[in-house]
C-alpha cells in the first residue's frame, strides 16, 4: 500500500516539476527611478534576480544597483560580459553599476558560473 | 549570519562536524560515543543554522522564480537528511544527522576552494593594473618635482631615472636609453631608444636618464586600454558556452526527477526500505553539480586571456579564441605587416641629381609613403625642391606639373602609355621590380629622364613565423595593393604561398570573403585601409603599431608589432580552447558516471555511495575544473620565447 502510494506521489512529482520549472510563468521587468539627471533601477539578488529585466530610458545616465541579499557562491559575482564588468557582490551590501545609455540596446548580465540571467534594456 | 564569509562559515562548521568525525572513525571498531545522537543533534542543527540555512534561503527564493540551481540540490539534500534524522529520534529509528553534517560541510568547502580559486584566475588583470607607478617626475616652473599620476597632463616634460618606471605614453625629447618593454610587448630583449622614439608607460628604463614629453595619460594610455580589453576578454562569451547554457537550463529539474525516479524504483519495486531508498536519492541529488559544467568555460577564458595578454597577444572575446582553431588561411596585408612599412630609396637610374630635384620638386606635400622616401632621399643629398604649377594627381597613376615652363611628371608604370621610354630604362625596371622594388618613373617633357626604385624590406621576424605557420598546415596569403613583381619578390622572400596582388583597398574584404568560401580565414593587418578586411574575416588579428581603426576593428591585437604574435595567438588559443574543451568533457563524465553510481546502479558490483561521500565528489568536481584551468598558467606554450632569426 504505501509502495503504490510512494509510486503515485513520485508520478505526481515528476509531473510537476517541468510544468514548475519550464512552463510558461511572466515576470513584470522593473522600471528605473528618475531622480534629477539621471536614473537608478535595483535588483534584488536573492535566489535569482528580481526583477531579472530591468529597463532604462535612452540618453539619460544609468545605473543598476544590486542589493545582495544572498549568501552563498553561486551568485557572488554579477558578469556584464559586453561591458567587460566583473564585479564581486558579496564586498559590500549594495553594488552599483554604470551602464551606457547613449543607444538603445540589451546588456545581458549573469552569474560568475553562468546559471543565473538577467538583461538591461535601453530604449 | 549573513555577516560572515563562506570560510568563516566553513571553520565553525568543520569545527563542529569533529565529533562526528570522530564517531565515524570509530566505527569499525564498535565504539559507540556515549549520547551520540544529542552531540549528533545538537552539532548538526547549529551546522545548518550556520551553513545550510543561506543554501535554503537562496534557494527558495530561486524557486518561486521559477528557478532551479546547484543551491537547490543542497538545499534539499540536507533538508531531507535532517529532517528525516529529526523524525527517525522522535520515534527511535537509526538517524543520519552525519549525512545531512557532511553534506553542508563538504559543499561549503568546495563553495570557499572554488572562490579562492576564482580570485587566483582573475589576477592577471591585478599584476596588470600594478604595473602602473604612482607618481612621475614633472617639469614644473623650471624643477622637476613629484607629482602624482593622475595630476600628470598631456604635453609634461617628464623625467625618467636610470632604474625607474616611465610613467605615461609619450615621445622622447632628450637623451638615449634602452628599455624594458617586456611587461607590455613580451618580448625579453631591450629596445633602444633615442629622442623622437615613443616610450609607453610602465615600462622600465635601463641605464640612461631620459625626459619625455607625455602624449597620452589616464585611460589613454597603452596599459590601461590593455587592461580595458584584458577586463572585456575575461568576461566574454565563447560560443562553445551556448551548449553549456542550454544544459545548465535543464539540468537541476531534471536531476531532481532522476533522483525521484532512484527512490521509487528502490522503494516501490526493488523492495528496499525507506531509509535505503531515501538514502540513494539523496545521494544522487547531492552528486550532481552543475557548478563544474558553468565554471569550465569561463575559468579557463580568464586565465587563457590573461596569460595571452602577458605575452603581448590581446585576445578580444571568447569567439575569436574558439574561432582562431578552425582557421585554414592566415592572409596578410603587406605594407606594415610583413614589412617594416617604412620604404626607402635604393637605386636611382639616370642623373640622381636631376632626377630627385624633379621627383621632390612634385611630392614635395604629399603625405604618401613613397613620396616620404623620396623627400627623404632628395634631403641627404641635399636637393631642395622647386615650386610647381598646375599640379594635378592623375588618379591611380601619379602626378603631375609644371616645372620651369616644362611639363614634369612622377607615377607608376601605368603612366608609360602616356609616356616614351628608352630600352634600357624600361630593362632596368624589370631588373628592379624583380628585386622586390617599387620602382617610380619620373619624365620630363613627354620623355622618362629617370627611376627610382624604393624597397621596404621585410620585418627580420617574418619569414620565421611564416614557416611557423606553413608548419601547422596553414595555408599563407598576401594581399596588396602593390604591383605583382614586388608583391611576389617580397613574398619568395618570406615564404609566402599565395600573392593576391593590384588590389585596390576597398577591394581587400571582397577577396577576405571569398577565401572565406575555402575555410575560415584570418586577416593580419595594421592599416585604415585594412579595418573592413579585419572586420570581414573570421578572426581580424591588428598589429598594435597599426592605427587605431585597425586595432578596433580587430579581434586579436598583438602588441608587438611581430608577426611572431600570429604564432603566439595560435598556440595560446589553441592551449586555452583545448582546456575548455577538456574541462566540459570532465564536468559531463563526472556527472553522467556520477549520477548513477549515486543512484546505486552497480550495487550488484558493490559500489555503492553514501550521500556524504557524494557531496564529497561534488566539491572535489568543481574545484578540480578550476584548477585544470588555473595549470594554464603553467603549461609550456611554443612561441612564448622569442624564436631565433633565421635568415
Amino acid at each position: 500500500m504505501e509502495r503504490t502510494l510512494a509510486l503515485i506521489i513520485g508520478l505526481v512529482l515528476i509531473g510537476a516539476i517541468p510544468w514548475w520549472f519550464f512552463g510558461k510563468h511572466t515576470e513584470t521587468a522593473g522600471d528605473a527611478k528618475v531622480d534629477g539627471g539621471s536614473q537608478a533601477a535595483t535588483v534584488v539578488v536573492k535566489g535569482g534576480y528580481s526583477p531579472s529585466t530591468v529597463v532604462l530610458k535612452k540618453g539619460m545616465p544609468g545605473k543598476v544597483h544590486f542589493d545582495m541579499k544572498d549568501s552563498t557562491a553561486c551568485l557572488s559575482h554579477v558578469v556584464f560580459d559586453k561591458l567587460g564588468v566583473d564585479k564581486d557582490l558579496t564586498k559590500q551590501s549594495v553594488t552599483t553599476v554604470d551602464i551606457p545609455t547613449d543607444q538603445a540596446g540589451e546588456y545581458n548580465f549573469a552569474c560568475g558560473m553562468d546559471m543565473f540571467h538577467g538583461k538591461v534594456i535601453v530604449k | 549570519m549573513r555577516k560572515l564569509t563562506s570560510s568563516q562559515r566553513f571553520w565553525i562548521s568543520f569545527v563542529l562536524v569533529i565529533p562526528m568525525l570522530i564517531q565515524m572513525l570509530a566505527m569499525p571498531f564498535h565504539w559507540m560515543m556515549p549520547g551520540y545522537n544529542w552531540v549528533a543533534l545538537v552539532t548538526t542543527t547549529l551546522i545548518m543554522l550556520v551553513a545550510a540555512l543561506p543554501y535554503w534561503t537562496s534557494a527558495w527564493a530561486a524557486f518561486k522564480h521559477h528557478n532551479a540551481n546547484m543551491n537547490t540540490l543542497v538545499a534539499i539534500g540536507t533538508t531531507i537528511a535532517y529532517f528525516y534524522s529529526l523524525f527517525a529520534m522522535v520515534t527511535g529509528r537509526p538517524v543520519y544527522f552525519e549525512s545531512a553534517a557532511f553534506i553542508a560541510v563538504f559543499v561549503l568547502l568546495g563553495d570557499t576552494m572554488e572562490e579562492r580559486m576564482h580570485n587566483n584566475a582573475s589576477n592577471a588583470l591585478k599584476k596588470l593594473l600594478d604595473l602602473q607607478v604612482k607618481n612621475a617626475m614633472v617639469l614644473r616652473d623650471g624643477h622637476f618635482v613629484q607629482v602624482p599620476l593622475d595630476q600628470v597632463q598631456v604635453g609634461d616634460i617628464i623625467q625618467v631615472k636610470p632604474g625607474q618606471k616611465v610613467s605615461v605614453d609619450g615621445v622622447i625629447t632628450s637623451g638615449q636609453t634602452s628599455l624594458d618593454e617586456s611587461m607590455i610587448t613580451g618580448e625579453s630583449m631591450p629596445v633602444t631608444k633615442k629622442v623622437g622614439d615613443t616610450v609607453v608607460g610602465s615600462t622600465i628604463n635601463g641605464d640612461g636618464a631620459i625626459q619625455f614629453r607625455a602624449t597620452k595619460v589616464g585611460q589613454d594610455t597603452m596599459l590601461a586600454q590593455i587592461v580595458e580589453m584584458v577586463k572585456k576578454a575575461q568576461t566574454s562569451h565563447a560560443p562553445i558556452q551556448n551548449l553549456t547554457d542550454k544544459i545548465s537550463g535543464i539540468f537541476v529539474p531534471a536531476v531532481l526527477i532522476i533522483a525521484i525516479i532512484t527512490f521509487v524504483v528502490w522503494y516501490s519495486f526493488l523492495g528496499a526500505t525507506l531509509v535505503q531508498a531515501m538514502l540513494f536519492a539523496v545521494a544522487v541529488i547531492v552528486i550532481a553539480c552543475p557548478c563544474a559544467l558553468g565554471l569550465a568555460t569561463p575559468t579557463a577564458l580568464m586565465v587563457g586571456t590573461g596569460r595571452a595578454a602577458k605575452m603581448g597577444v590581446l585576445i578580444k572575446d571568447g569567439q575569436a579564441l574558439e574561432e582562431i582553431n578552425d582557421i585554414k588561411t592566415v592572409v596578410f596585408d603587406k605594407t606594415g605587416t610583413i614589412t617594416v612599412g617604412k620604404p626607402t630609396v635604393t637605386d636611382i637610374v639616370g642623373d640622381p641629381a636631376e632626377v630627385l630635384t624633379v621627383a621632390a620638386s612634385l611630392e614635395d606635400n604629399s603625405e604618401h609613403p613613397l613620396a616620404k622616401a623620396v623627400m627623404k632621399a632628395a634631403a641627404d643629398k641635399q636637393i631642395t625642391p622647386q615650386t610647381v604649377t598646375n599640379f594635378t594627381a592623375v588618379e591611380g597613376k601619379g602626378v603631375q606639373a609644371t616645372l620651369n615652363d616644362q611639363q614634369a611628371f612622377v607615377g607608376n608604370d601605368k603612366l608609360l602609355a602616356d609616356y616614351q621610354i628608352t630600352d634600357d630604362f624600361r630593362q632596368r625596371m624589370a631588373d628592379l621590380q624583380d628585386e622586390a622594388k617599387t620602382v617610380i618613373l619620373i619624365g620630363l617633357a613627354k620623355k622618362v629622364i629617370g627611376l627610382i626604385a624604393i624597397q621596404d624590406a621585410p620585418k627580420p621576424t617574418s619569414a620565421a613565423a611564416i614557416a611557423a605557420l606553413k608548419a601547422r598546415g596553414l595555408q599563407t596569403v598576401m594581399l596588396t595593393g602593390d604591383n605583382d613583381r614586388v608583391a611576389t619578390a617580397i613574398a619568395k622572400e618570406v615564404g609566402i604561398d599565395r600573392v593576391i596582388a593590384n588590389v585596390l583597398p576597398n577591394e581587400k574584404a571582397e577577396h577576405v570573403q571569398a577565401l572565406e568560401q575555402d575555410g575560415k580565414v584570418a586577416f593580419v593587418g595594421d592599416g585604415i585601409n585594412d579595418a573592413p578586411a579585419l572586420t570581414a574575416a573570421s578572426v581580424g588579428i591588428a598589429m598594435g603599431s597599426g592605427t587605431d581603426i585597425a586595432i578596433e576593428s580587430g579581434s586579436i591585437v598583438l602588441v608587438q608589432n611581430d608577426l611572431r604574435g600570429v604564432v603566439k595567438a595560435l598556440n595560446i588559443s589553441k592551449k586555452t580552447f583545448n582546456r575548455i574543451k577538456l574541462n566540459l568533457f570532465w564536468a559531463l563524465i563526472y556527472n553522467l558516471i556520477g549520477v548513477p553510481i549515486a543512484a546505486g546502479v552497480f550495487v550488484g558490483l558493490g559500489l555503492q555511495l553514501s550521500p556524504e561521500f557524494a557531496a564529497l565528489a561534488m566539491a572535489f568536481s568543481s574545484v578540480s575544473v578550476v584548477t585544470s584551468s588555473l595549470l594554464l598558467n603553467k603549461v609550456r606554450i611554443g612561441g612564448s620565447k622569442p624564436a631565433t632569426v633565421t635568415q
